[in-house]
């Protein structure tokens, strides 16, 4: 096992520059996610990790080596495809020993690793299989079983669940979690879906657009996003943006609906500013809170999303406990001061507080 | 009146039990058989007949101009004295398989070649398939000309370069041995293009990242290619082999716009033979017998690709587990 550290790395193809300046510090161990929209470079990042990419600028380390010039194979590491990348020729067994068989290791230690691998991810009865004789998800472990046999410093993971269905994902997400926690192997792990991100990490890189927006354990950053691009990324349903002005102990809309605002920002009243609520954090509030009408009510069962108009603009709003709401209907919305955001109209930056 | 209606009823056959008849007119498997009808009957026609009639012409002692008397095996037995024949046949396996072999190495070369990300890639594509898009009897002059013993420009370059005395040339064309060399070789330069662009569109199916997982495994350029290119290209190998051995063996243009099977009957295949004997000598039967004589090694080479296709068991689904 070693630690990961990136610096300041960018990359381009010919003139078009697709990363721009990363560095990454990842500790020995770190379960380490890499997560952002389409095209922001995430994807790029781990191959140049893995030695599949060249590296434009700056430096990556592996343990105490550089590496921009190692090739792949002595990097040490091992990578799990999104596509699984299994050798459709090979049978299980002989896709999970391929690297040890290359690296000329006797057969009774192939089949020894091999072994404890199946046990690992519960193979044992499809060794003598081949690729398309598996669903996805046996493909998938046979996918990481390839790689705990290799016993590698770094393991990286390239959106490897993106093939599955919903319910597969949620389960092989744990089993991945479950395997790291009982490996310990340094993990980089590369996906668009917040959500795995949020449930596997132990620190999440969120990248946009060739930079790093920000990164932090995950509630970190679902706590204090520092920026409208993170806080609008991380969460489901995402979080709320309304347009207004700062007035003090609150927040006016444009149509002068008022939300509360806990600690009032630093910056001046009658700033224009950007305000963000979670969905989950509206309340009722007969009293105080702002007039809103039910647009569409979605129950999901364990709780209801309901889609409504404040002052003008749509908002989501989440409750635990069931209303019978209609569309049409008229709600107060009010929100819990404790827990709202603030950003700047113009830079998206999140306001400080006094 | 009643039972009239009640005997028809009966005749006609219950519902869902339609009569043999109505069966093939709406049964999912007869109706499929009379879509091939037409197919079948053109190939009857074209392909079995020919053959049939050139099966019957081996047994007979036809001439042009004179329907032939059934005279059993005579034409074979005679075939297995004649020196000629025997020439051409032993010629037409040597030309085939060397010609192959060396077609499927070039042929997999470029095509390793043509997969990389070269310059000009579309460009070095289509020159590649200049010699087959060329027709067979115009690069059959070409290559008589470059091969002319006097004026050719191999000779001319021996020459120059001192390699040879301008007095004494080597007699390309004349020379049996030499003019079966060349025939072989004009043979793998028109093939060539044949098997490079067939095994670049097999390589071509071969995910990339297939590539990336073997090289983070520790695979060499050559352990990707022995472990991972090869044997997922096995199966279209075995195809584009066998359409060329076949092509290769039943070839007859090239020989006969080059040699005419000559000099001295070194460079006859049996195609060209049976042509010769054939149409030209006006021994149908003969003729017809020296072609029918191909059929079993043409039958052989399809059996062993029939076995070499088989499904091997990776290829396989999940149902024939």
């Amino acid at each position: 096992m070693a630690s990961v550290d990136i610096r300041d790395v960018r990359k381009s193809f010919g003139s078009t520059a697709i990363i721009h300046g990363v560095s990454v510090p990842i500790a020995d161990g770190e379960f380490v996610v890499l997560v952002g929209p389409s095209g922001c470079g995430k994807s790029t990042l781990l191959r140049m990790i893995a030695g599949l990419e060249n590296i434009t600028g700056g430096e990556i380390a592996i343990g105490d080596r550089v590496v921009n010039n190692v090739p792949p194979k002595e990097r040490d590491i091992a990578m799990v495809f999104q596509n699984y990348a299994l050798y459709p020729h090979m049978t299980v067994a002989d896709n999970m020993g391929f690297s040890l068989k290359l690296r000329k290791a006797p057969q009774s230690e192939i089949d020894a690793k091999v072994k404890r691998a199946a046990e690992i991810l519960n193979l044992g009865a499809l060794l003598d299989r081949f690729p398309r004789q598996l669903s996805g998800g046996q493909r998938q472990r046979v996918a990481m079983g390839r790689a705990i046999v290799r016993d590698p410093q770094v393991f990286l993971f390239d959106e490897p669940l993106s093939n599955l269905d919903a319910k597969l994902r949620v389960a092989m997400r744990t089993e991945i979690k479950e395997l790291h926690q009982r490996l310990k192997t340094t993990t980089v792990y590369v996906t668009h879906d917040q959500i795995e991100a949020m449930t596997m990490a132990d620190k999440i890189v969120v990248m946009h657009d060739g930079i790093v927006e920000q990164m932090g354990a995950p509630l970190d950053l679902y706590d204090n996003p520092v920026n409208l691009f993170v806080a609008g990324f991380i969460g489901s349903p995402a979080m709320n943006f309304l347009r207004g002005k700062i007035d003090g102990q609150f927040f006016v809309l444009e149509g002068g609906a008022r939300l509360p605002l806990g600690t009032p920002p630093s910056a001046s009243a009658g700033q224009p500013a950007i305000y963000g609520i979670r969905p989950e954090h509206f309340l009722i509030d007969n009293e105080a809170g702002a007039e809103a009408e039910v647009v569409v009510v979605e129950p999901t069962g364990s709780e209801i999303q309901v889609v409504a108009r404040l002052d003008g603009q749509e908002v989501i709003a989440v409750f635990r406990e069931r209303h019978d709401f209609k569309p049409g209907d008229k709600i107060r919305l009010g929100t819990d001061r404790r827990v709202t955001h603030l950003f700047d109209a113009q830079s998206g930056k999140t306001l400080a507080r006094q | 009146m009643a039972d009239a209606a009640v005997a028809r009823t009966e005749a006609r056959p219950m519902p869902g039990e339609p009569s043999a008849w109505q069966q093939l007119k709406v049964n999912r498997n007869w109706l499929g058989f009379w879509f091939m009808v037409p197919a079948m009957a053109f190939l009857v026609l074209f392909l079995v007949y020919p053959l049939g009639k050139g099966l019957w012409m081996s047994f007979t002692d036809a001439r042009i101009g004179r329907e032939g008397r059934f005279v059993g095996l005579e034409n074979f037995e005679w075939l297995s004295d004649d020196s000629d024949f025997i020439r051409a046949l032993i010629f037409t396996i040597v030309f085939t398989f060397v010609a192959s072999a060396v077609k499927f190495a070039i042929g997999l070369y470029l095509a390793l070649l043509l997969n990389n990300n070269l310059p000009f890639k579309a460009f070095v594509r289509s020159v590649v398939l200049i010699p087959f898009i060329v027709p067979t009897v115009l690069s059959a002059v070409a290559f008589w000309w470059i091969f002319d013993t006097q004026f050719s420009v191999i000779t001319w370059g021996l020459v120059k370069m001192g390699l040879i005395d301008r007095g004494s040339p080597i007699n390309w064309m004349g020379d049996p041995f030499m003019a079966q060399c060349v025939v072989i070789f004009a043979n793998i330069w028109r093939g060539i293009p044949f098997i490079a662009i067939t095994l670049l569109a097999g390589l071509q199916t071969v995910s990339p990242s297939l590539y990336e997982a073997a090289t983070l495994d520790g695979a060499t350029r050559w352990q990707n290619f022995r472990y991972v290119t090869y044997p997922l290209l096995t199966p279209i190998i075995a195809v584009v082999m066998t359409f060329s051995v076949l092509f290769t063996f039943t070839d007859f243009q090239l020989i006969w716009a080059m040699t005419r099977g000559g000099p001295v009957n070194a460079t006859h295949l049996m195609a060209t033979l049976s042509y010769q004997r054939g149409i030209l000598g006006g021994n149908l039967g003969e003729g017809a017998a020296i072609a029918i004589s191909m059929v079993p090694f043409l039958l052989a080479a399809i059996m062993f690709s029939w076995f070499g296709l088989q499904r091997r068991k990776w290829q396989q689904g999940e149902s024939n587990d």
